[in-house]
Formats: structure tokens, C-alpha cells, sequence
């Protein structure tokens, strides 16, 4: 072979951390934050509770007793119980998994048809652009929690007409965000020589445009699964949420409203927890964006 | 023999402006009316200044952009009545390699999968059989299989420009677009760069559109030179007779401004008064008359036609046969007796004995050598 002519370079100067995948280099970064790191903390923490509740739960969240109503917190019931004297502390693990379950799904819901759209609309342009642009201006001219009030109460009360209507109301911000990130990667000449390479437009979109777009779009999702739980805790507050004896952190606080004086427990602890998730979420978005940034090292 | 590339009279107007209703009101005539060809394994290159619409050709044709009006035809078939289908299957055929290896490798494939991409697409090599493909393609452009696994951002720029061409090779195409292939790189990565597309060329019988700016670069690697001015061609001859007696004021003073390494040279600058006429607007007639020395009333008024001699040197200038003699523009190759003992020094022995002044930075880790 005529290879032996040609000579190998070796690569230079190259220290370990510079070999590492983007991935790899974020993650480290991400891990070298402690508020990121306490947030993921949280998060999985909370996780393992609403995975493993009937586990942990001491006593069932739906049964009430007439003699245990609105007890303050002790040894039997760590966070007191409520009106009808149910547990607090199982009810607030349960409530954990309505609210994770709300933000994890309703942010699924809002990327599933989001990224597609926008990518669409940022790749083609033209006339699809300026449609799909024009409806998204619409919808983000309705405030986030009114346009998720008004589909939840169109599609009725239910926890799974809830996530529906805040996944709905979330959308637009993902087809805006992806349409923006396309639009400025796509003249990248990476994409162009995709395009000399004879990749079809789906390829070069899923395969050269969307991963380069990622880091963004999982900053906006884990930030918006903050102010999903919180839309959701908003919807079970109003009672289009989660339906009674189901627990949900909104409906609880719903309920401890009318007792803030003579039994604070009730709205301290769904209250306490809606923070510490939201917060934690809030820590790792910001975390993430810091972490994915290109332009620090 | 029929050339691998036939181009005539193609025409690109990019919008500029629209009116209220989105009719368009103003045109960038990037590209009006050129035609030339390219035959096989040989290099062709478009030389202009800045914004003379050689980038748009070198994309026009292989259809990134569409065209306007205009034929091509690539070993006889026309281009422009490909479907999409057959688009890309023609994407086999001819491939391009852009200016700047920073932002030509998508930074989140890997190097295997940058390579592997074109065989899948075009069902060149079986799943099986892509790694040794790959391994033998970065042989090829001087890097070492072992690479294939990294990520761009670990490259050197010399290093991702090789990986460009390797992804060009990949699909052993017959005619290879470069565009501004060594603009980007260090002096001292150019040649290499350039003995590798030379040898590339040797080898596998390649034929190249080599876009540039850079006419000492041209020098070292054209068969054959068409020099854009505004959109058109204004002179095309072989490179040799280009080199030695430019005909079109615009070509000399391009080739007036290449550096001589020797101070003393005598030698006549041309220095173009002027700025360079917007394409939005170009002038009537000759469209170098704005800044022709030579100018006189026929120029302002009516365009010159592109007319070859007998030995192939077309020059589309009213003037041609009056103008002065070009001599001394570009002095005989030969260099000073000292520089030439310090060239010949530094590029005896193979590439890597310049390596290590060339793209090391700081020390080498333990178990490269």
C-alpha cells in the first residue's frame, strides 16, 4: 500500500480532560456545583419516596378518622394530620408522586410536540414557518397558568386532563426555543456539508441538528418542570388538579387554608415541599445551563 | 473526450430586498452568467477578490444553492433536471471541503461516525465492514486510525481539515469543491495540507475546483485558472500561461499582489483605486471599469465577451490586444540563493520533520512516541 508515503501525525499536546465527549465534559461541570448538586439530591430523594411510598407510608393517605382530626405533629403522625384526620406525612409522600408525575409528563407532553414543530418550522421556513410561528405567538400571548386554568377546565377536572392542559400551555416555548436554535445552527457548515453528503432533510435534522440543540432544550425542560409542578399544584389548589381523597400538594393546601390559624402543619408541609422541589429543579436548570455552556470551560 | 464538469451561463440572483407584499425589489447578482469546465483529475481554480461570487459557483454547482438559470452537466448528465432522489445519489460523485475546519465537523459525532455517515447513506460498505473503511480513510489523510473514536474539538485545525477530507474521500467522489481550503490554516499547516490534496489527486485521479483568494496558493496547485470579477469571468487560461502573462487588468492586479519572498525584486504593484462596485448594483459595461487603469469610453458602456486565442487563454477585455506587456508582475520562480537553502532546509524529509514546530503545543504525554 502506498500509505507508507503519506506519514501519520500524532495528536499533541493533549491533556486527559480534553479527550473527555461533551457529555462527559458537562456532566463533570454540572457535579462541580454544589447548588446543582443539592437540587439533584432533592429531586432523587423525592423520587425514591414517591417511588417507594406504600412502602414507607405508614398509614393509608385516603383513610380518615374522626378522632384523629387535625392533631399536631408527633411520634404516631410525624407531620400531623388533617381535617378528616388522615396522615399528613403519607399524604405528602403520595403527593409526591402527582406532582413529579405532573411535571416529568406534562414537560414529555410539551417537548413530543414542541421539538418537532420547531424543527419543522426553524429547517423548512416559508410558509410552515409562518404559520406554526404565528400560532405559537398566540398561544404565548395567553399568560402560562391562565391558558392551563382554561384548557384544564375545558377538558374537565382530572389529574391527567391537568398534565394534558400545562404539557399544552408549556409547547410554545419549545417550538419558539427549538425554531431560534435551528435557525442558527442550520447555516453551520457542518449541516451544509450533511447536505452535500446527500443526508435527507429528516436525517440532517434528527442527526446533525437536534443533538447540537439539545443543551438547550434541557435547560428550558427542567426548568419548566418546575413551573409545571407548580401549575399543577395551582390546578389541584382550584380543583381542576388532582380529585379528592387522591393527595396532591395543590389540593392540600386547598384544603388547610381555612384552618391556617389552629392547624399551620396542614399547609406547612405540602407547602415545604412544593419549595423544596421546585427550588431543586430551578438549582439544576441553572446548574445545567452553566454547565453546558460552550463559552467557560 | 467530454469534460467531467460542464458549466455555462449560470445565473444567481439572491434576493435583497422585498417590497411590502414580498415582491422582491432588489437583486445581489452574485453569480451572471459564467461558464467554464473541469476536467477529470485535473484542478480548475476561481481566483477574485473578496465577493466576486466564486464561493456561490463552487455551491451552485453541486446544487446546495439552486441556480437561477444556467447548465450543468457532470460527465454528460444535466444537473438541474436531478429529482431529489437523484440528488443524492449524485452527492457520490462530488463532494466539497469547506474554508474553516472549526465549524465543518459536527461537534457532537465522533470522528468514526463522521466517516462512517456517507458509507451507510450511500450503501458503500456493510455495517461489518465500515470500522476498517474508516480506519483506512484516516491512513489515507496522514492521521492515525487509532483517532477515529475522538471528538473534533480534540483536533488540531490541520488535523480537522485532514478529517474533512477524509469525509470527502469517503465516498470516492470524482470531483472534489474545495473551498478555500487553507484560508483558515496556519502558514505553516497550508502545505502540508496542499501536498496531501496533491497527492490525493495523483493517486486517486481526482479533479478539483479549488476556490481562492490566495493566488500563491493557487500557483502551487491549479492546472488551470479562471479569475472572477463581480460575479463573471474575466480571464481563463491554463495556470502556467496565467502566471506567466495575465492579460486582464483585474487579473494583474490580483497576481500583483502576491508576496515575493525577495525584497528587491523589481517588479510593477498595480494598486487598484477605488472601492469595489456593489453587486446590488453593478456598473454597466465592463463591470472592472470603475477601477481599470486602462478604462476608456467602449468599456463604460459595452460588456466585453469572454473570446480565446488559439491556446485556450480567454480574457474578456476590450483592451486585450493593446495593452501593455505584463512583465516582472510575478518575477521568475526562482527564489534568492540563501532562501533557497533555507527552504530547501526545512522542507526536506517527510512532513513530520516539521511537525513539531508545527501543532504541538506544550508537552507530548507519556507513550506517543
Amino acid at each position: 500500500m502506498t500509505d507508507a508515503a503519506l506519514n501519520t501525525i500524532p495528536i499533541a499536546g493533549v491533556h486527559a480532560d480534553e479527550l473527555e465527549s461533551p457529555t462527559r465534559r458537562a456532566l463533570r461541570r454540572l457535579f462541580h456545583r454544589k447548588g446543582a448538586v443539592a437540587g439533584i439530591v432533592v429531586i432523587a430523594t423525592f423520587i425514591v419516596l414517591a417511588v417507594f411510598a406504600p412502602l414507607i407510608v405508614p398509614y393509608d393517605p385516603i383513610a380518615t378518622s374522626w378522632t384523629l382530626v387535625r392533631k399536631p405533629p408527633s411520634a404516631l403522625h410525624w407531620f400531623g394530620t388533617d381535617d378528616l384526620g388522615r396522615d399528613i406525612f403519607g399524604r405528602v409522600i403520595y403527593g409526591a408522586r402527582a406532582s413529579l408525575m405532573a411535571g416529568a409528563i406534562s414537560v414529555g407532553i410539551a417537548l413530543g410536540i414542541g421539538v418537532p414543530f420547531g424543527l419543522l418550522s426553524g429547517y423548512r421556513g416559508g410558509f410552515i414557518d409562518a404559520l406554526i410561528s404565528r400560532i405559537t405567538d398566540a398561544m404565548l400571548a395567553c399568560p402560562f397558568l391562565i391558558l392551563a386554568i382554561a384548557l384544564a377546565a375545558f377538558l374537565g377536572p382530572s389529574l391527567g386532563n391537568a398534565m394534558i392542559a400545562i404539557g399544552i400551555s408549556a409547547t410554545p416555548i419549545f417550538v419558539r426555543l427549538t425554531r431560534g436554535q435551528v435557525m442558527s445552527v442550520k447555516v453551520e457548515d457542518y449541516v451544509e456539508a450533511a447536505r452535500a453528503m446527500g443526508n435527507p432533510p429528516w436525517r440532517i435534522a434528527l442527526f446533525h441538528i437536534l443533538p447540537n440543540i439539545m443543551p438547550a432544550l434541557l435547560v428550558q425542560a427542567t426548568l419548566s418542570i418546575a413551573a409545571a409542578i407548580i401549575a399543577e399544584a395551582a390546578l389541584s389548589f382550584l380543583g381542576l388538579g388532582q380529585q379528592p381523597p387522591a393527595p396532591s400538594w395543590g389540593s392540600m393546601l386547598n384544603s388547610a387554608q381555612r384552618f391556617l390559624t389552629n392547624a399551620p402543619w396542614m399547609a406547612l408541609w405540602p407547602g415545604l415541599a412544593i419549595f423544596l422541589v421546585v427550588l431543586s429543579f430551578n438549582l439544576v436548570g441553572d446548574g445545567l445551563r452553566d454547565a453546558l455552556d460552550p463559552r467557560e470551560r | 473526450m467530454t469534460a467531467l464538469l460542464e458549466v455555462e451561463d449560470l445565473v444567481k440572483h439572491f434576493v435583497a430586498d422585498r417590497s411590502l407584499f414580498g415582491r422582491p425589489t432588489a437583486f445581489i447578482k452574485a453569480v451572471d452568467g459564467v461558464s467554464f469546465s473541469v476536467d477529470a483529475g485535473k484542478t480548475l481554480a476561481l481566483v477574485g477578490e473578496s465577493g466576486c461570487g466564486k464561493s456561490t459557483v463552487s455551491r451552485l454547482v453541486l446544487r446546495l444553492i439552486e441556480p437561477d438559470a444556467g447548465r450543468i452537466r457532470f460527465e454528460g448528465r444535466d444537473l438541474l433536471a436531478l429529482d431529489a432522489n437523484q440528488l443524492r445519489a449524485f452527492r457520490r460523485d462530488a463532494q466539497i471541503i469547506f474554508q474553516d475546519p472549526y465549524a465543518s465537523l459536527n461537534p457532537r459525532m465522533t470522528v468514526s461516525q463522521i466517516l462512517s455517515e456517507p458509507l451507510g447513506l450511500h450503501d458503500l460498505v456493510p455495517a461489518s465492514g465500515r470500522r476498517e473503511r474508516v480506519e483506512e480513510l484516516l491512513r489515507l489523510v496522514g492521521l492515525e486510525p487509532r483517532f477515529a473514536r475522538r471528538y473534533p474539538h480534540e483536533f488540531s485545525g490541520g488535523q480537522r481539515q485532514r478529517i474533512a477530507i477524509a469525509r470527502a474521500l469517503a465516498v470516492e467522489p470524482k470531483l472534489i469543491i474545495c473551498d478555500e481550503p487553507v484560508s483558515a490554516l496556519d502558514v505553516s499547516i497550508r502545505s502540508q495540507i496542499l501536498n496531501l490534496l496533491r497527492d490525493l489527486q495523483d493517486r486517486l485521479g481526482l479533479a478539483y475546483i479549488f476556490v481562492s483568494h490566495d493566488l500563491a496558493v493557487v500557483k502551487h496547485i491549479a492546472d488551470r485558472v479562471a479569475v472572477m470579477n463581480l460575479g463573471g469571468i474575466v480571464e481563463t487560461a491554463d495556470a502556467q500561461a496565467l502566471f506567466a502573462s495575465p492579460r486582464h487588468p483585474c487579473s494583474r492586479a490580483l497576481l500583483s499582489a502576491i508576496p515575493v519572498p525577495k525584497p528587491r525584486a523589481k517588479r510593477s504593484r498595480i494598486l487598484l483605486q477605488g472601492e469595489m462596485p456593489s453587486a446590488l448594483n453593478p456598473p454597466p459595461g465592463c463591470r472592472f471599469h470603475t477601477r481599470c487603469p486602462y478604462v476608456i469610453e467602449r468599456c463604460r458602456v459595452e460588456p466585453p465577451q469572454l473570446l480565446a486565442d488559439a491556446a485556450g487563454h480567454a480574457t474578456a477585455c476590450h483592451r486585450t490586444a493593446e495593452l501593455p506587456q505584463a512583465e516582472a508582475i510575478v518575477p521568475a520562480d526562482s527564489l534568492s540563493p540563501s532562501l533557497e537553502r533555507l527552504v530547501a532546509a526545512f522542507s526536506g524529509g517527510k512532513e513530520v520533520a516539521a511537525r513539531p514546530g508545527v501543532d504541538i503545543v506544550g508537552a507530548m504525554p507519556p507513550g506517543f512516541k
